[in-house]
């Protein structure tokens, strides 16, 4: 679908919405508006289909005089998303809280609120956020190695390539839409890495050159545009996707089972953002004992994300390996950074490390 | 060794010896000035303050005694140099030519120590400390006129105080004409303060009218404001029954007198006429267990055993007394007296039914009022009385307020820290009536800790208190009803700029849609009910008395207050001539 047509479309659905609110109060009845429950107890795992689904739990927000100012500011951040649409442009997160001041008395007083709204927005739409023309603030990750991006400007049509081997310092930025993008390599693998830190210490080195593969930088839990870019990689380059963070429950639980299944929270998209192919190379429990990392005691909060991801992550559920993973880490009673590997030497990761990891396969996780 | 002994002994006796250079009789004069602060005479506002009340609650007293709805009227004189005289005149029954100086120039002497009934006085010291206070603070004697029936004539009195015996010296003694068909007057002089605030006789004297409701109180203070506090109701509370004391609220000491003076001949009869609750079945059960003999005479028994007699007196099974010798307010003049004081939205009251602590019946009311004009971030008002005389000293000290802070205010609606009184904008009165309220001291300020009596209090508070939640819990919801009333008008339109919007209507579509919106909630909400009673008896200038806070800020605002009434007054005049 081109970008044109999907403009449309999310008008045109923007439109649907609004009429059958406006026909239900014409008819004299209360109108509601329903979205899928966002969280991870409304997600179902299945391997085959490789991502959080959705169960179908519904929250539905009636209009009464309670609800009244949250389903003005609903209408009215829809009437904004509409007009963004329409003239092709963006709008960030904080823009939208800052445009609602035009609002009176429906205006948000903290981001946090236009937020949410924005978030319900998406899932009654079932649409992600920057089809809307909403974009997020931060930026979608970084990118180094045998990749070129080619996108097209909209007014000159003609086509810019990034080569991203072309870069000395610095990275090629990932943007918050990645739908128009094009690629081009020969790489034979992605390798997703954690910290910014690691991820400037392999293209200092080139080593993207020597193993052949193309570096993204997440820099935490990967954002939308981040794991949409991967994915596209994955499913049109057919590379596959090794993901690289610290040995603790952040890096498991949070970024990697992100970027693999998706989350909770954005489960009414998490079809199209995930990366269901991603494997787990490391740092594992079991790294941090084979290669004698120094290690940090776990936290009381890293211990409360793996009861919490025990009882609740259906990713976790799924899978013993991780379960049993979880559960070395908990009576280790330790973690270790991705850096840790600095201790034997500065370089030891590209010469020892990856490479031993990327050979055994029986040593990741899935 | 014995020589040793006697050597001790010689020295004892010098020693005792010595001492007994400085023992003598102590004179009442030197009493009181050492104990002025048992008394309520601790310094000079609050000395004025205890005169008045002393006389008052006499001719209270002594009006209801006879059957009579008081009137009294009540005047302060500034002299000059913190000297005040202060004249009290009531229509009681007057008081016999011989009593005269023996009541009120004579400690301790009165006729309610020696009987068990609800009244205000209790002990026969009140009105002699007065005179005794004015006679020491400026030498000059208390007057007081006297007429019992129009056939009699009236008698002056100039009376002062034999300090070294407790005897009265008459000064003057006259025959005079007076009008009146029959009451007392009295004419005092003494050093004072006079300051308005929570505890000053402005004060003191309106929530004796609150409590008093059938009496009329003319009060003149000194700026000179005239006060007139009118009784709202002719009914005279119901005459409080004497009682005999019941067996278990009494005290060794007591009981010995009690035995001397009865005429009984033997003890059964002496315990079966002397106290409440006994027949001779009991009478014989206290004998028995004592080990002495039920027709043993009374005068005989010793100190070991009225001991031994009190002990079983506690020991046997004895019924409560009668409580139908207390005559309380009763919940709707309370309510009532409360409404004239304070504006609020919410009153409730309650009278308990009676209860005993040691012997002594008692019946515990309690009333609140709730919003209205009463600050909401402080600390609730609390009024407290005992046997209709209201306590305005001593709060901290006071059992009720250990009551009040012992209840759980937040389940009704206020808040409340823990061990502290209750914040909110509310007014607890609580009042205990008895034939023997304990008060932790002579000067009669707050009310003991007994647990029976603080129980009931709370008891009390309960159930003033569950009323005051089912209204506090309507109120919030109302509140919140129209909070979300609010929502509804404030928010339609944009719900229509937004509809609007994307649907691009025209303006009429839009209006209609708004319209049918409203209507839609609307129904939804139903009735909005009205909240808070009219207090029709409210009277802005009555509560206004005694409402200034004491301090040294004092002065400072009474020289505002007294420019903001003649602002007020040339307004007045001005809208007048307008009229005209």
């Amino acid at each position: 679908m081109s970008k044109a047509e999907q403009n449309t479309e999310v008008i045109k659905e923007i439109k649907t919405l609004a009429q059958s609110v406006y026909k239900t109060i014409r008819d004299g009845k209360s109108p509601q508006l329903s979205m899928p429950l966002r969280s991870l107890l409304n997600v179902t795992y299945d391997p085959k289909e490789g991502f959080f689904e959705l169960m179908g739990k519904e929250k539905r927000r009636t209009l009464t005089a309670s609800t009244i100012r949250t389903f003005a500011q609903t209408l009215l951040l829809m009437k904004e998303s509409k007009a963004v649409v329409e003239t092709d442009d963006i709008m960030t997160k904080r823009e939208a809280y800052y445009v609602s001041k035009n609002w009176g008395d429906a205006r948000f007083n903290e981001q946090p609120e236009s937020d949410a709204v924005m978030d319900d927005i998406e899932a009654m739409m079932q649409t992600n956020r920057e089809q809307l023309g909403f974009i997020p603030e931060e930026k979608g990750g970084e990118v180094a190695g045998n990749l070129v991006v080619i996108e097209t400007d909209p007014e000159t049509k003609q086509k810019i390539e990034h080569d991203c081997t072309r870069y000395v310092s610095g990275a090629y930025s990932i943007p918050s839409s990645v739908e128009d993008l094009k690629f081009k390599t020969s790489a034979k693998f992605i390798l997703d890495i954690e910290t910014a830190g690691m991820f400037q210490r392999l293209v200092k080195h080139k080593y993207w050159k020597s193993a052949n593969c193309i570096l993204v930088s997440m820099g935490g839990v990967p954002t939308r545009a981040c794991r949409r870019f991967i994915r596209r990689l994955n499913d049109e380059l057919k590379l596959p996707v090794y993901v690289f963070t610290d040995g603790d429950p952040y890096g498991y639980l949070n970024i990697y089972r992100t970027l693999k299944v998706g989350s909770g929270n954005a489960a009414h998209i998490n079809k199209y953002f995930c990366v269901p192919n991603a494997k787990f190379i490391g740092v594992t429990p079991q790294d941090i004992i084979d290669y004698k990392l120094p290690t940090h005691p776990l936290k009381d909060v890293d211990v409360k994300r793996v009861k919490d991801g025990m009882k609740n992550d259906p990713f976790v559920q799924h899978y013993k390996e991780w379960q049993k993973a979880l559960n070395q880490l908990v009576t280790m009673k330790k973690r270790a950074e991705q850096q840790a590997f600095a201790a034997h030497d500065l370089n030891y990761v590209i010469s020892k490390y990856l490479p031993e990891k990327l050979k055994n396969e029986k040593t990741w996780l899935p | 060794m014995t020589q040793i002994k006697l050597a001790e002994t010689e020295q004892h006796q010098t020693k005792a010896h010595e001492l007994a250079k400085k023992q003598r009789e102590i004179s009442v004069a030197e009493f009181f000035e050492k104990n002025r602060h048992l008394l309520g005479f601790d310094n000079k506002r609050k000395a004025l303050l205890t005169a008045i009340k002393e006389a008052v609650d006499n001719s209270l007293d002594a009006c209801e005694e006879a059957r009579i709805l008081p009137e009294i009227s009540v005047e302060i004189i500034e002299m000059g140099d913190e000297r005040y005289r202060v004249i009290i005149e009531d229509n009681g029954p007057g008081i016999v030519k011989a009593q005269v100086p023996n009541i009120f120039a004579k400690l301790l002497y009165g006729s309610k120590f020696h009987s068990l009934k609800q009244s205000r006085g209790q002990q026969g010291i009140g009105i002699s400390a007065a005179a005794l206070y004015g006679q020491l603070t400026t030498g000059r004697p208390i007057k007081i006129t006297s007429k019992i029936s129009p056939k009699n004539p009236a008698y002056y009195f100039e009376l002062s105080l034999d300090t070294q015996n407790n005897k009265p010296i008459v000064v003057k003694q006259e025959e005079i004409e007076w009008k009146k068909d029959h009451g007392i007057h009295i004419e005092l002089d003494l050093e004072g303060i006079y300051q308005k605030g929570p505890q000053s006789v402005d004060a003191y004297l309106k929530q004796t009218a609150i409590i008093n409701p059938h009496a009329t109180i003319i009060y003149t203070n000194p700026k000179p404001e005239q006060l007139i506090f009118p009784r709202v109701t002719d009914q005279l509370p119901t005459e409080p029954k004497e009682i005999k004391p019941h067996p278990y609220g009494i005290e060794v000491g007591m009981l010995i007198k009690m035995l001397s003076w009865t005429e009984s001949r033997t003890l059964q009869s002496f315990f079966t006429t002397e106290f409440a609750r006994v027949g001779p079945g009991t009478a014989k059960e206290i004998c028995n267990k004592a080990g002495i003999l039920p027709n043993h005479n009374p005068r005989e028994v010793n100190r070991d055993q009225a001991e031994r007699l009190l002990k079983a007196m506690r020991e046997v099974k004895i019924i409560a007394p009668p409580t139908d010798c207390i005559s309380p307010i009763g919940a709707e003049d309370l309510k009532k007296g409360l409404k004239k004081e304070i504006n609020a939205e919410f009153y409730a009251a309650t009278t308990r039914p009676p209860a005993v602590y040691r012997g002594n019946p008692f019946v515990i009311e309690c009333a609140v009022a709730y919003g209205g004009d009463q600050p909401s971030e402080e600390p609730v008002r609390v009024l407290r009385f005992a046997n209709r005389v209201p306590l305005l000293y001593q709060q901290g000290g006071c059992g009720s307020t250990d009551a009040i802070i012992q209840t759980a205010w937040r389940n009704y609606g206020l808040s409340q820290s823990k061990d502290s009184i209750p914040v909110g904008p509310c007014t607890i009165v609580v009042h205990m009536a008895s034939v023997w309220v304990p008060f932790t001291s002579e000067a009669k300020e707050a009310i003991a800790h007994y647990p029976e009596i603080i129980k009931e209090i709370k008891l009390a508070l309960q159930e003033c208190g569950r009323e005051l939640a089912r209204y506090t819990n309507k109120k919030r919801k109302y509140s919140d009803e129209l909070q979300k009333r609010s929502y509804i008008e404030k928010y339609i339109p944009h719900v229509g700029l937004a509809l609007e919007g994307i649907l691009g209507l025209k303006k009429s579509d839009r209006e209609e849609m708004e319209k049918e919106l409203r209507e839609i909630l609307e129904r939804t909400r139903g009735e909005l009910e009205e909240l808070g009673e009219e207090n029709e008896e409210y009277d802005e200038e009555f509560a206004r008395i005694g409402a200034k806070e004491e301090s040294e800020e004092a002065a400072d605002t009474e020289a505002e207050a007294e420019e903001k009434p003649k602002k007020k007054k040339k307004a007045k005049d001005e809208s007048e001539e307008g009229k005209a």
